[in-house]
């Protein structure tokens, strides 16, 4: 069973210390989502664990299914089966969005063992249907010009496309229309499966109402601070989070300097 | 010091070698008359660049060679380039001299010349006469006499009034022996409401092959006329290539550049539009990769004469290892052309920390009632997007290839003839190191 394994991991960015001791376990099947304020280091989380270059592991230990996560480069991480559904994805000239997927889709797959033009045209065809996405994205250039919106239907066209073991969705929700955060629900939805992981990263509760959590983690100062079920996101909806700090004495929940 | 081209000819052999090409009277004159400003004009002021430290100075000798009888002997590069059948017509010089020419009957019957230019100046030559050394003139420096006195072989293409071409007429240059004379002039003229795409390439046989690559192009658009100039230059390491283009467009019509400057050694290269007529339009598109310790300079201009009219330039180079590029725009509008508009863009990638780039956007506006605007940037492959990119799977080397061939894709993409299209991008990765 797929485990993605996260512990006391520390990271900094440009100096300044962001998460502070992350311990975490979370194998196929499981659905958790990760909540809390701005400026709480929940998107460090995402982009330390994908291998952002920005973001320096200071400490602690993360493996996917007993594989050393932290000594693998960006692409041997997502060769391992990570994928992160990032909040603000890059805009390439030049480079199509089909020509960048079958270039990733084959980037795992053996030399002599690659996805025939056909079959992948008929895949990416039917999965932008599914998306409701414009077949006319598939020939224009990556996220080049795509609304908020677009680019993050973008971002699940890519993870049903890739299959990935381990599935990070960093604020997948924001800027997304009612409309459109159904569609995107209902393609993480459909990649539910026992063998596969999800860890959502949101503001906002109302994506959960979309996808149901089986745990959810608030975080804080850097540290995950507390964790409970899916009750935890409706009590955090209805009451903010002022009472969580109340409870654990925290007075500023951002990350500070130490 | 000495700044002045050496020649390897006095005016006794050129009069000699003019005449035994059979070339008309006032040829042989113009030839003299530019010997001797050859002699006496210093080299051209080329920005950020000390052009009098390159190899530029030795014309070359003259080297004859046999016509050939078809394409079956050719050279492999060359059957490479040329699609088979040729379509539109298609013209090779091999070194000194125009060595196969060949035109569809279709495009004959309709009154399309093209030939080599010692023809074209004996068989067309009100014509030829008419237009030669007008675009680009001896007097201007040095090298621009030098090269009025001395081309050999080049290309005569002659679109009559009204006559719309669509196959791609294709010219290839290929040099194989150091030490000879290189420099093949290019006369394009376009009648009016005429249309016609014209594709070459300048290659070398080896890296180590060593000549000076003095080459001009002229391009005159009639009015209402649609030109396509598309070119790469993929010459040695030891060859030192200087072209001047330049195409000058009346009423309507208007011009289209697709530059690959692929060359292994120093290049320097100068692509300009003259917007002579009213509402006439150019637009030039250039991509530039620097390898080694080669120095490149790329200059697009456009010089707008006739009211309305409408240029675009964009520029984009890729240096990798210690190359330097030298990338300058120049948008001149001249009093009395309103309601211009004229845009550039240069944009410079960086691959080592030993590469120099150096982009410089010159606007130059006499005339209030306009509009012109310019971008450059010079800078390094976005570490964002290489980390996008490797978080799907792709590796770095690849994610790399990827930007940079999109950064370049935009010129690739336009190039009109497949063979030359495909070659393109097969020089490109060799070029970024990658076979």
């Amino acid at each position: 069973m797929t485990t993605l394994k996260i512990e006391e991991l520390r990271s900094k960015i440009e100096g300044k210390e962001i998460l502070k001791g992350v311990t975490l376990e979370i194998h196929g099947g499981e659905i958790h989502a990760i909540m809390g304020p701005n400026g709480t280091g929940k998107s460090t989380l995402a982009s330390a664990l994908m291998g952002h270059p920005k973001y320096e592991v200071t400490g602690g230990k993360v493996t996917l299914d007993n594989e050393d996560l932290l000594e693998m480069e960006v692409d041997e991480r997502a060769q391992a089966g990570l994928f992160l559904a990032m909040q603000y994805p890059s805009e390439i000239a030049g480079v199509t969005n089909s020509d960048f997927l079958r270039s990733a889709i084959n980037a795992r797959r053996e030399e002599g063992d690659e996805i025939s033009l056909i079959r992948f045209i008929r895949e990416m065809e039917s999965k932008m249907k599914g998306l409701e996405m414009n077949p006319e994205f598939a020939h224009r250039y990556l996220n080049e010009g795509f609304s908020g919106g677009e680019k993050k239907r973008n971002e699940i066209l890519q993870m049903i496309l890739l299959e990935p073991k381990f599935v990070i969705l960093d604020e997948v929700d924001s800027g997304l229309d009612i409309d459109a955060l159904r569609i995107v629900a209902n393609g993480v939805n459909e990649m539910r499966s026992p063998d596969r992981g999800f860890l959502i990263i949101t503001h906002y509760q109302r994506l959960l109402n979309y996808i149901t959590p089986d745990f959810v983690h608030v975080m804080m100062q850097g540290r995950i601070v507390k964790s409970g079920g899916p009750e935890l996101a409706h009590r955090l909806e209805a009451e903010g989070y002022d009472w969580v700090k109340e409870e654990l004495g925290i007075t500023d929940e951002t990350v500070r300097e130490v | 010091m000495d700044i002045q081209a050496r020649v390897s000819m006095n005016v006794d052999d050129l009069r000699a070698w003019s005449s035994a090409k059979d070339e008309p009277r006032w040829l042989i004159e113009r030839r003299v008359h530019a010997l001797e400003l050859a002699g006496t004009l210093e080299l051209p002021k080329v920005e950020k660049i000390k052009l009098e430290k390159w190899d530029i100075y030795e014309s070359g000798d003259y080297k004859a060679e046999n016509a050939w009888s078809g394409l079956e002997d050719a050279p492999e590069v060359v059957r490479g380039l040329v699609a088979s059948p040729v379509k539109g017509g298609l013209i090779v010089q091999f070194n000194s001299d125009v060595v196969y020419t060949k035109l569809s009957e279709s495009l004959a019957v309709q009154g399309v010349i093209l030939t080599d230019l010692h023809t074209a100046a004996k068989e067309h030559e009100e014509l030829v006469k008419r237009y030669l050394f007008q675009a680009v003139k001896p007097e201007e420096h040095s090298l621009s006499a030098a090269h009025s006195a001395l081309w050999s072989g080049g290309v005569f293409l002659y679109v009559p009034d009204g006559v719309e071409v669509e196959a791609p007429i294709q010219a290839i240059f290929l040099n194989d022996t150091s030490g000879v004379r290189f420099a093949p002039h290019i006369l394009i003229v376009a009648g009016s409401n005429s249309k016609i795409s014209y594709v070459d390439h300048c290659i070398s046989s080896r890296d180590d092959i060593k000549v000076l690559h003095n080459g001009v192009v002229e391009v005159f658009v009639g009015v209402g006329s649609k030109v396509q100039v598309a070119s790469v230059h993929q010459l040695a390491t030891a060859t030192t290539d200087f072209t001047q283009r330049r195409a000058v467009v009346l009423a309507d019509g208007g011009v289209e550049w697709i530059v690959g400057e692929m060359n292994n050694g120093y290049t320097a290269s100068d692509t300009k539009t003259l917007l002579q007529g009213n509402g006439s339009i150019s637009d030039a598109k250039v991509i530039a990769i620097g390898s080694g310790d080669q120095k490149l300079s790329c200059t697009t201009q456009a010089q707008h004469f006739g009211r309305s009219s409408v240029s675009q330039m964009i520029t984009r180079a890729v240096m990798r290892e210690e190359a330097t590029a030298i990338i300058n725009g120049i948008t001149k509008i001249e009093k009395g052309a309103t309601h211009c508009d004229g845009q550039q863009t240069e944009r410079v990638l960086m691959l080592s920390p030993k590469a120099r780039g150096d982009a410089n956007p010159i606007l130059l506006i006499d005339e209030d009632d306009v509009t012109a605007g310019h971008a450059a940037s010079v800078g390094q492959v976005n570490a964002e997007q290489i980390y996008y990119l490797m978080s799907r799977g792709i590796s770095r080397s690849e994610a790399e290839y990827l930007v940079i061939f999109g950064f370049l894709a935009p010129v690739i993409s336009e190039i009109p003839l497949e063979g030359v299209r495909s070659h393109l991008q097969d020089v490109v990765e060799k070029k970024l190191g990658r076979s």
